[in-house]
């Protein structure tokens, strides 16, 4: 498809995410926001969820933004963009200002919990936007509250690994199944080790027009507690465990964009991470059982919904 | 307002309240509407899908899930620059409270009706002005309809003051939920031309452009958020004498002069009575009886609530003895309700000023009777012969 | 930003007016270790450039990159993931 890389030399040098933002060393958020303003061609205007990327990025009097952004509440990012967009949309209609594309960015918290109905509204209504869910599976904000995108088990202020429960004991949501369920015409997971995936499955998104969904794993070194030099690590790894795969979903078929045919055992993604070592703890190898079927199940239901989609 | 006369171009039609809003919404060529159905506003939003899908209006019509998204959405629409409207009451107000800091705070000039229902619970559809009173704070500027004829002359007002360049503050008209909204009544309406002339399209300031990028909405720490909001403060004071100009144009193409504050019989009044909403006709009503038996009474009405026309009521209360402040709303707990405190407020330094009685009436629905309205002013007589407030709150027909 | 603004001067609404003036923010000084490259070892994969946060490494014409200290915190994600270890982290300002 036009726009498209093959490889990172191909990704444009421009920068519209400026340095000198507050965002912790080592932030997962940065490599995704950057490559998206590299891969979605023409004027844009982001809107983002109220979190750490908002926060951190537009302490006043500085912005790190170099497009018109907006961000209004925690909640309501997908609605805010809505109205930009309709607006925008009667606007060009009755005095001829061009549309520019509408890119939100919210994290687990503003999208899979506080933020669900709106883009459940959004998406029903059919705006045009990319909606981008940066998840660092927590309220990282905040201070590392669980999320409804906690994986199972992970610890968690408010899903704390304590001596009577071990972590947070709930499943994961699944995002991209609900995006899906409303009908969107694109829908893929995004991983930063693996950039040129990433950019152009936001090639692809960017040329759709209506609503299209992408999530993104977002490593994060403060509330997954790990080195801060590890985030791509961290994220490749979640990749080649199958913990993360990495697919799309294009009008009506589901293709696995990196097939992990021999995956490393998930002991070798939670070892690395301060929010799952007690999983490694003999007491707690049934909540480690657990999050490993929820793992080969994912996996299994995606390679067969993979196959009948060939 | 002054005794209607025949401003040539005018048509004499019979609405609703919630349907004579609609009209005005569509005739103002609206841009973006972003609303969400609740009793008694439907007709509002219902109306405009209609004019929308017929093509008689050429706006977004956007069918929100819910009411906070219905005034994220119109935020959105408004910073990237179109006319934007939205209608709720009651719960859906309360629905949206978060974002109605966040609309003014970051000049958005949106125009909403709320047609005004009592707060749950226990559950009621008529008519309180419990969802106004939770806006007072939240640096809306808000006016109050008295009857169909306001309503729809204030929502076209509402779109210029809002959109002012000197103003840029979102703008609330109230109108009785039911007693207003649902209410038939005659107007005159103007003609779509008179009103494209007196609201050109909207002349955004700020608006979101690629052209040059801005960020909207940022974090503000304790370094600058006192001074945004000092900033804030200095709008509302400024959309004061806008509001003026504004009532003083309108009569120009309509001959219906408006002004903060109505009154009757404030001439020669000992006592008076301070109210808002539908019931000032009532209030007038009873005055008119009351004043040809020789009794000196007087009957303040506020068309405008916010920013709070403090000069005026002042002014107009000194030499008052007595004065009953009518509130269709509580606030559990306070010196007071509402409207009361507001008054209070305003009078508290001056040298001469009324003692002031409180009187609560009409929630969710009750119907203020004349003969409330006379004990009320009784009790303001009774206050003024003893220069004493035996009860400073009353409740009107309550059993 | 050396003086704080008087209510005045603030621009209508919430805004910041100026794109991109975070880089008047210099966080380079929130280092403990800082990247030292080695260019005789760079193969110029852009691997450091595409994944560094800030972003504080500057891609040339030629595809050479320049670690920008101005901003650069030290993460050490750059040296991680260099295929050929031509960035070493050492401590700031020396042992």
């Amino acid at each position: 498809m036009a726009g498209q890389v093959k490889s990172i030399k191909e990704i444009p040098r421009e920068e519209l995410f400026a340095p000198g933002h507050r965002l912790c060393a080592g932030c997962g958020i940065p490599p995704l926001v950057r490559i998206v303003l590299k891969a979605v061609p023409g004027p844009k205007v982001v809107v983002t969820a109220t979190g750490c990327l908002e926060v951190a990025t537009t302490i006043f009097p500085y912005t790190s933004w170099r497009v018109p952004w907006v961000h209004n509440a925690f909640e309501n990012a997908a609605a805010t963009a809505s109205g930009i967009e309709a607006a925008f949309r009667i606007l060009e209609k009755k005095r001829g200002i061009k549309r520019p594309k509408i890119i939100v960015f919210g994290g687990d918290g503003g999208t899979f919990d506080i933020g669900l109905q709106a883009l459940s509204g959004a998406l029903e209504r059919g705006h045009d936007m990319i909606y981008i869910c940066y998840d660092n599976e927590a309220y990282m904000n905040t201070g590392i509250q669980r999320s409804g995108a906690t994986p199972r088990g992970a610890a968690t202020t408010t899903s704390p690994a304590g001596r009577v429960i071990p972590g947070k004991m709930e499943r994961k949501k699944d995002l991209l199944g609900i995006a899906i369920a409303h009908g969107v015409r694109y829908a893929a997971t995004l991983n930063p080790a693996f950039p040129v995936d990433m950019y152009n499955k936001i090639v692809k998104a960017a040329s759709v027009e209506g609503p299209t969904v992408l999530h993104y794993l977002c490593p994060c070194p403060t509330g997954w507690r790990f080195d801060p030099s590890r985030t791509i690590e961290v994220a490749r790894l979640a990749v080649m465990t199958r913990m993360w795969p990495l697919y799309e979903y294009e009008d009506g078929r589901y293709r696995i964009t990196v097939m992990v045919k021999k995956p490393r055992p998930i002991e070798d993604y939670i070892k690395l991470q301060g929010r799952f070592r007690h999983l490694l703890q003999p007491e707690n190898r049934w909540v480690l059982d657990q999050l490993r079927r929820d793992v080969e199940e994912f996996w299994e239901r995606l390679v067969r919904l993979a196959s009948a989609s060939e | 307002m002054a005794a209607v006369t025949r401003v040539k171009g005018q048509r004499r039609v019979g609405m609703t309240g919630d349907e004579a809003v609609a009209y005005a919404v569509k005739q103002a060529d609206v841009d973006v509407i972003a609303a969400y159905p609740i009793t008694p506003q439907t007709i509002i939003v219902e109306r405009l899908a209609e004019y929308v899908n017929n093509g008689e209006l050429n706006a977004a019509f956007i069918p929100v899930e819910s009411e906070h998204s219905a005034l994220s959405t119109c935020v959105g629409a408004s910073l990237a620059g179109a006319r934007v409207f939205t209608a709720t009451a009651s719960q859906g107000l309360a629905l949206m409270y978060e974002i109605l800091w966040i609309a003014s705070s970051m000049r958005t000039t949106i125009v909403m009706a709320l047609a005004n229902r009592a707060l749950s619970a226990p559950i009621n559809i008529h008519c309180s002005h419990d969802d106004a009173y939770a806006a007072r704070d939240t640096g809306w500027i808000q006016f109050f309809a008295e009857n169909v004829q306001e309503a729809y002359d204030l929502t076209i007002q509402a779109f210029k003051v809002a959109e002012d360049k000197r103003v840029l503050l979102p703008t609330i008209i109230n109108l009785d939920g039911f007693i207003l909204s649902h209410s038939l009544e005659g107007l005159y309406v103007l003609s779509d031309n008179d009103v494209r002339k007196f609201l050109p399209p909207k002349e955004p300031v700020n608006p979101i452009d690629v052209e040059r990028p801005m960020t909207y909405g940022p974090l503000a720490l304790y370094d600058y958020y006192y001074e945004f909001k000092r900033a804030q403060a200095e709008a509302m004071k400024n959309s004061y004498p806008v509001i003026l100009e504004v009532f003083k144009e309108y009569e120009k193409i309509s001959g219906r002069r408006y002004a903060p504050v109505k009154e009757y019989g404030m001439e020669d009044a000992e006592v008076a009575m301070v109210i808002l909403g539908s019931s000032a006709g009532t209030a007038r009503y009873v005055a008119r009886r009351m004043r040809e038996r020789g009794e000196k009474v007087g009957v303040l009405s506020l068309t405008l609530y916010r920013p709070f026309p403090e000069k005026e009521i002042v002014e107009r209360l000194r030499g008052v003895k007595a004065a009953i402040i009518m509130d269709r709303s509580y606030s559990f707990g306070s010196p007071g309700a509402q409207l009361f405190m507001d008054i209070a407020a305003a009078l508290y330094n001056e040298g001469e000023r009324p003692l002031l009685i409180n009187a609560i009436y009409g929630l969710g629905g009750r119907d203020l009777t004349p003969e409330q309205v006379e004990a009320a002013f009784r009790a303001a007589f009774e206050a003024a012969k003893t220069g004493v407030v035996k009860e400073r709150e009353i409740w009107l027909g309550v059993r | 930003m050396s003086r704080l603004m008087s209510w005045r001067e603030l621009e209508i609404g919430c805004v910041v007016p100026e794109p991109g003036n975070s880089v008047r923010y210099k966080t380079g000084d929130w280092r403990a270790l800082r990247p030292v490259l080695d260019k005789s070892k760079c193969i110029k994969c852009l691997l450091c450039w595409v994944y560094c946060p800030e972003p504080a490494i500057i891609r040339h014409e030629d595809d050479s990159v320049e670690i920008d200290y101005n901003y650069c915190k030290g993460c050490g994600i750059c040296a991680n993931e260099c295929p050929v270890k031509a960035i070493t982290m050492v401590p700031e300002g020396g042992e």
